[in-house]
């Protein structure tokens, strides 16, 4: 056994500390960060930001070279994202759909003209995509989805309507889930598409998420029209590739992170305030919780390192990263609730308000944390996975 | 609204305090390991003790045992709030006096039973005369009762038993069990399962003790071979007993030690007052200090609930859901409270009654694992928490 | 970074795992529980014979020269199957204090025989309050001549029915700081004056009271410096709480492993329970809880096995392997129903060592103090 990283890693964990330093804008720091880009402000800052990581091979750094990546082992990656997200860099969730989830899918089941077509482009950082699969009676039980895709001439044409697609409002393309046959049994009736997001018949509505920042949208498609090859792998066999793409590493090692980042903030907040006279950082409850909340995100970063850990073995983590997620996730909501503890009364203080503390940064993950654990397979979906797929209990 | 006794309900209170300082033998209460909640200490599980069999009377006496049944019953004419009371300082003071027989058989004999088996079981229960146990599970019906495999056929007046239970506290030490076995194999359990009252001295009956993992025997397997019973003894129709069967269970949940967890929290509370660690007085150490405020709000919700129950049944409104929620809360808040004293007391806490040093007579080391059977006996905390759900909120079972 | 443990490691543990499923079945277990003693002679032997007792030795005091991770992964194993009996605290109480502090005629006299399996010995270190703080002890060792006279009393030591030698931690003086005058003694069970008395504990596991009435102990028995006892004490104490996590690792592995395979046989209303949605997340949450412990536990013992700080990873070990053990065990008996309640069962054997094994070494509100500290709060 042995827990540390290499010289080598720390070396490149130093690298990413100090370029960070430099890339991250000023201006950044004053933005309401962390969870979602909740101004225009902040989305083209965090885009400029992105096409710099690409610059570095940093943006999709599990690819190889030849596609505009680093190709960066496993530890990297992770060292890579806990570095990004524990110093608050203008990256998130559009990130990882379109790198890890749609990148790595096209990688592994996209025609070469496909791969040749998206994949540098997505290591530059020149486009986005949104994830189409939720639908308003689709969510948990994705199967169900309706969207429906029939082959006319050279195109297929789309008609249906789906939900929570974050930032469709910025993206180029969708990574959509349709209906290919509806003869067949759900399961094998579905293919994967990358749609133009702006061809004609697609209509964009804003929802507005718990902060209060319009992040997701509902989409409709109304006759859409998309060339035959936009059809990625087999058809009807999206739902395999689905699922597949739900196995591609993710060490959820962002949370972990991100939860780091709280607790330091909550413990300098304790140490320099006062409450009734005395410190917060005297009090024994207060202390007694955070020693708990930093004991749990030991846990948490030792779940997500285990989960790099068996990829770099060359292995595949079964029920391992439902672990992580679930884990990560519950414990945000309790550092979050914790560091609301702790800041008392200004806890409720939002973003832009008179003595708001460190940009409002609880109170917002205070609210983010009730979308972790929803958002990209429940908690309860993922606590199923465990127990049937990781400890062999029995569906019935 | 008014959340305060009543004038009669104080003096009430007042005489039942009385009667139980007086009447408790010397000494009992200082034995006594119960643990609220639980069902593995229960000292009248255990052994057949003539002190306890004589203040029972005493009680049955008074009217007591079953207060709050009709009086022609030969019930107390007093209110199911004056029951409440009663139960609560009864279990306060760790004194015996609840039984199957008057808590859960009687009211579903009062309500099911036919005027026959009234009159000949009714008068004895009322006076204390009658120990009973229940003989519902088996290896295969635990949550699922409608698994139950015990047959009775019928044979001119009587029934002939065949079977086995298990889990049977107090078997013992009974007189009667309150049994449930199938009595038409063809049909689905709930129409063809009967409720009857079984003889402890039936020929054919055989009792095995299990020992619990309090080390305490307080539960048996009973075997029957061809155990007669009279058909007189069956409770209501032939066949209906599984829709009896959920009526006394919904008793059964209402039965709460509520005084017990009010007492053993008092222990803890003085425990911490008076105990030093490391020079400083338990009592003043913040975490001990919020720990025990916490109890003190869940066992406050608790008592509330408790008196609701009470309260409803004398408005003639029956709480089958509330039955399921504070048979939930107060088991969870077994285990809370077993946990908290035990790390609140720290390495003392693991002291075993007997040892030397154990604190409190290690009554929270035995109700640490007491508590555990709380949330399984009587319906786990999942078929509770399944009832609420369904019953309660309405939520589909597919 | 490398989260898995080596070829030797891995024989080491799946030997043991078949050694004590054999030679120290549950109904043995029972019995030792249940004994005044604790102690099977057979299977004391047999352990040294295979080489575990001296372990983590080197190899010129007839040990196996292994590392205190080895240790480890043979103390999960222990916990997983329940091992009643003084390894732990000749092992690691004992024979790591010796190795670190003693003298090289106190190791070739002592710790040779501890590792040949001739000699039991534990550590008495806790008092009446049974806390882990220098403050706490009160024991006193006064010099006269060529000897120290031992009075106090100490309570939670575990083993002492039963050790052939005690160590004992003593003051020595008066100081400030109360951590600048302990001393540690090697005191012969067999002294006049010693009184041995074994508690009736939950966890089962033999805890004694031992008071010292004026005995009389040779000053060569000093164990290391003279009032230097409480960093010793303190890098032992860091040592047996790893350790206590890797018998608890085990333990909870075991309940884990116990509650889903009944989850899976165990049929009512017609289906397995484990086919019902709040036993799979009970078993979900108690995977988790598993996992995170080992992890969280071998960490630590990595982290001190290197010979790195190690206060903060072993704190939070402790802290947390205490209550997700308890986690695991309390929802296990919930999956068990009735037959987890009955003393014939497995089950509550691990429900009682967690408790015993939350209380050893400092419970989680002590170690989440430390952490705290740690933090800079
Ligand atoms: C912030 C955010 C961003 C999102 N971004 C996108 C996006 O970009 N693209 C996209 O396609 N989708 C997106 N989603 C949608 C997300 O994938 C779905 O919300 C999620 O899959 C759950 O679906 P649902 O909301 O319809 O809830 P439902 O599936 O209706 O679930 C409701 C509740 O029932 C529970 N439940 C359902 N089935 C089971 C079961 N079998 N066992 C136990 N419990 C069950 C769930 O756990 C949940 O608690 C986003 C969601 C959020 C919150
Ligand atoms: C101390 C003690 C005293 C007792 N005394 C008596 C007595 O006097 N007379 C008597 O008849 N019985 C008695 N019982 C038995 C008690 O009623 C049963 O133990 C209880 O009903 C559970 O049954 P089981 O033990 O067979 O567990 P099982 O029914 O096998 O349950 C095992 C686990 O599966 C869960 N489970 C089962 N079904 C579901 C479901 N549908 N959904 C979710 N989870 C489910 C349970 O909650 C539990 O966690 C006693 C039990 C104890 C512990």
């Amino acid at each position: 056994m042995d827990f540390k990283f290499s010289t080598e890693e720390e070396a490149f964990r130093r690298e990413v500390k100090g370029w960070l330093k430099e890339a991250i804008p000023p201006r950044w720091r004053e933005l309401p960060t962390g969870f979602w880009q909740e101004t225009e402000e902040s989305w083209k800052i965090s885009r400029q930001f992105q096409k710099n990581l690409g610059m570095k091979g940093w943006l999709a750094p599990a690819y190889p070279a030849e596609y505009g990546g680093a190709g960066l082992g496993h530890i990297k990656r992770l060292i890579l994202a806990e570095e990004l997200t524990y110093h608050d860099a203008p990256v998130s969730i559009e990130t990882e759909i379109t790198v890890n989830w749609v990148g790595m899918a096209l990688q592994h089941f996209g025609s070469e003209q496909q791969k040749q077509d998206f994949i540098p482009r997505i290591a530059k950082g020149d486009i986005i995509f949104c994830l189409g699969y939720s639908e308003p009676n689709a969510g948990s039980d994705l199967a169900s989805l309706q969207t429906r895709a029939v082959e006319q001439g050279d195109n297929y044409v789309i008609n249906g309507q789906k939900i929570w697609c974050s930032y469709a409002h910025y993206a180029d393309y969708c990574w959509l889930g349709a209906v290919t046959d509806p003869d067949l049994p759900k399961h094998r009736n579905m293919s994967m598409f990358v749609v133009d997001m702006k061809n004609p018949g697609i209509t964009i509505r804003p929802l507005i998420n718990v902060i209060g920042c319009h992040s997701f949208n509902e989409v409709f498609f109304d006759d859409v029209r998309t060339p035959k090859d936009s059809l990625v792998g087999v058809k009807n066999n999206g739902w395999f590739q689905l699922a597949m793409a739900l196995d591609f590493e993710r060490s959820g090692v962002q949370t972990a992170a991100a939860n780091k980042l709280l607790l330091d903030h909550m413990v300098n907040y304790a140490k320099t305030n006062k409450r009734g006279g005395k410190l917060l950082s005297k009090d024994p409850i207060l202390r007694n919780l955070m020693a708990e909340m930093a004991i749990e995100i030991e846990v948490a970063r030792m779940l997500c390192y285990r989960i790099a850990w068996i990829y770099s073995k060359g292995g595949h983590s079964n029920y391992e990263s439902s672990q992580a997620m679930i884990f990560g996730s519950e414990l945000l909501r309790r550092i979050s609730d914790a560091g609301m503890r702790v800041l008392g009364q200004y806890g409720q203080l939002a973003f832009g308000s008179h003595r708001a503390v460190e940009r409002a940064m609880m109170f917002r993950s205070y609210l983010a944390s009730l979308s972790i654990g929803v958002g990209g397979g429940t908690n309860e979906i993922q606590r199923n996975i465990i127990a049937m797929r990781g400890l062999g209990l029995p569906r019935k | 609204m008014d959340f305060r006794f009543s004038e009669a309900e104080k003096r009430f209170r007042a005489e039942v305090e009385e009667f139980i300082l007086q009447e408790i033998p010397p000494g009992y209460a200082d034995k006594d390991l119960y643990w609220p909640g639980g069902y593995g200490a229960i000292g009248e599980f255990e052994v057949r003790d003539p002190a306890v069999e004589k203040i029972r009377k005493k009680m049955g006496e008074r009217g007591w045992l079953t207060m709050a049944w009709p009086r022609e019953y030969g019930g107390g004419g007093r209110s199911f709030v004056e029951q409440a009371i009663f139960f609560e300082r009864l279990s306060y003071y760790d004194a015996p006096g609840m039984d199957v027989s008057t808590l859960i058989s009687g009211p579903t004999i009062l309500r099911f039973g036919s005027e026959e088996l009234k009159k000949e079981w009714i008068p004895r229960i009322v006076r204390g005369d009658l120990k009973f146990w229940l003989a519902y599970s088996e290896p295969n019906a635990g949550s699922d009762l409608a698994a139950i495999q015990a047959r009775a056929t019928i044979d001119g007046d009587d029934l002939i038993v065949n079977g086995q239970k298990i889990w049977s506290s107090g078997a013992h030490v009974s007189d009667c069990g309150w049994m449930v076995a199938r009595t038409d194999m063809a049909a689905p359990p709930y129409k063809g399962t009967t409720l009857f009252i079984v003889d402890n001295k039936s020929p054919g009956i055989t009792i095995r003790p299990i020992v619990n993992i309090d080390g305490f025997h307080s539960f048996n397997e009973v075997f029957f071979d061809n155990v007669r019973v009279p058909k007189k003894n069956v409770v209501g129709d032939m066949n209906m007993g599984f829709y009896y069967l959920m009526v006394a269970l919904d008793f059964e949940r209402l039965v709460i030690s509520m005084g017990g967890f009010r007492h053993r929290y008092e222990d803890l509370l003085n425990y911490a007052r008076n105990t030093r660690r490391n020079g400083r007085l338990l009592s003043e150490d913040a975490r001990v200090r919020a720990r025990l405020s916490q109890l003190a709000i869940e066992i406050e919700i608790a008592y509330l609930l408790y008196y609701k129950t009470a309260w409803m049944m004398d408005n003639n409104l029956f709480p089958n859901i509330e039955a399921s929620e504070i048979k939930l809360i107060t088991t969870l808040l077994s285990r809370k409270l077993a946990d908290a004293g035990m790390e609140i007391m720290g390495q003392q806490a693991q002291l075993w009654p007997g040892s030397p040093h154990a604190p409190l007579r290690g009554r929270f080391a035995v109700g640490y694992l007491d508590s555990i059977s709380a949330v399984i006996g009587a319906g786990t905390s999942e078929i509770q928490r399944n009832i609420l759900a369904q019953r309660g909120l309405g939520l589909k079972r597919r | 970074m490398d989260l898995g443990l080596n070829e030797e490691q891995e024989m080491l543990k799946k030997s043991a795992r078949e050694f004590l499923s054999k030679e120290c079945p549950k109904k043995l277990v029972r019995e030792l529980d249940e004994s005044d003693s604790g102690l099977s002679r057979e299977l004391w032997k047999k352990m040294a014979e295979l080489g575990w007792i001296g372990l983590p030795f080197p190899e010129k005091y007839g040990g196996n020269g292994g590392t205190l991770l080895d240790l480890i992964v043979l103390l999960d194993e222990m916990g997983y199957n329940i091992v009643p009996g003084p390894f732990f605290s000749t092992v690691v109480l004992a024979g790591f204090t010796l190795l670190q502090a003693g003298s090289e005629e106190q190791k070739q006299t002592y710790l040779t025989k501890i590792c040949s399996g001739d000699m039991i010995m534990t550590f008495a270190i806790t008092e009446l309050d049974g806390t882990y703080l220098p403050e706490s002890i009160e024991t006193m060792a006064e010099a006269k001549g060529e000897q120290y006279i031992l009075k106090g009393t100490k309570l939670f030591v575990p083993d002492a029915n039963i050790a052939d030698f005690l160590l004992v931690a003593a003051r020595t003086g008066k100081s400030t700081n109360p951590a600048d005058a302990i001393s540690i003694f090697l005191v012969d069970a067999k002294s006049a004056g010693v009184k041995v008395t074994l508690l009736k504990t939950l966890g089962r596991d033999k805890l004694c009271e031992v008071v010292f009435e004026n005995v009389k102990i040779p000053s060569k028995n000093l164990v290391g410096k003279l009032n230097g006892g409480w960093p010793v004490i303190r890098s032992i104490l860091r040592k047996a709480t790893v350790a206590k996590c890797a018998e608890m690792v085990g333990g909870a592995q075991a309940s884990l492993d116990m509650a889903v395979s009944y989850a899976k046989e165990r049929v009512q209303f017609g289906r397995p329970i484990g086919s019902f949605q709040a036993i799979q997340h009970y078993c979900a949450n108690m995977v988790t809880d598993v996992d995170g412990s080992r992890f969280i536990t071998y960490k630590a013992a990595w982290t001190e096995s290197e010979g790195l700080p190690a206060d903060m990873e072993v704190s939070m070990a402790k802290a947390w392997t205490s209550e997700a053990y308890k986690r695991v065990a309390v929802l296990a008996h919930q999956i068990f129903g009735a037959i987890g309640f009955t003393m014939d069962h497995d089950m509550h054997l691990y429900f009682r060592r967690a408790k015993a094994g939350e209380l050893a070494y400092g419970d989680a509100d002590f170690h989440r103090e430390i952490v705290a500290a740690q933090l800079g709060l």
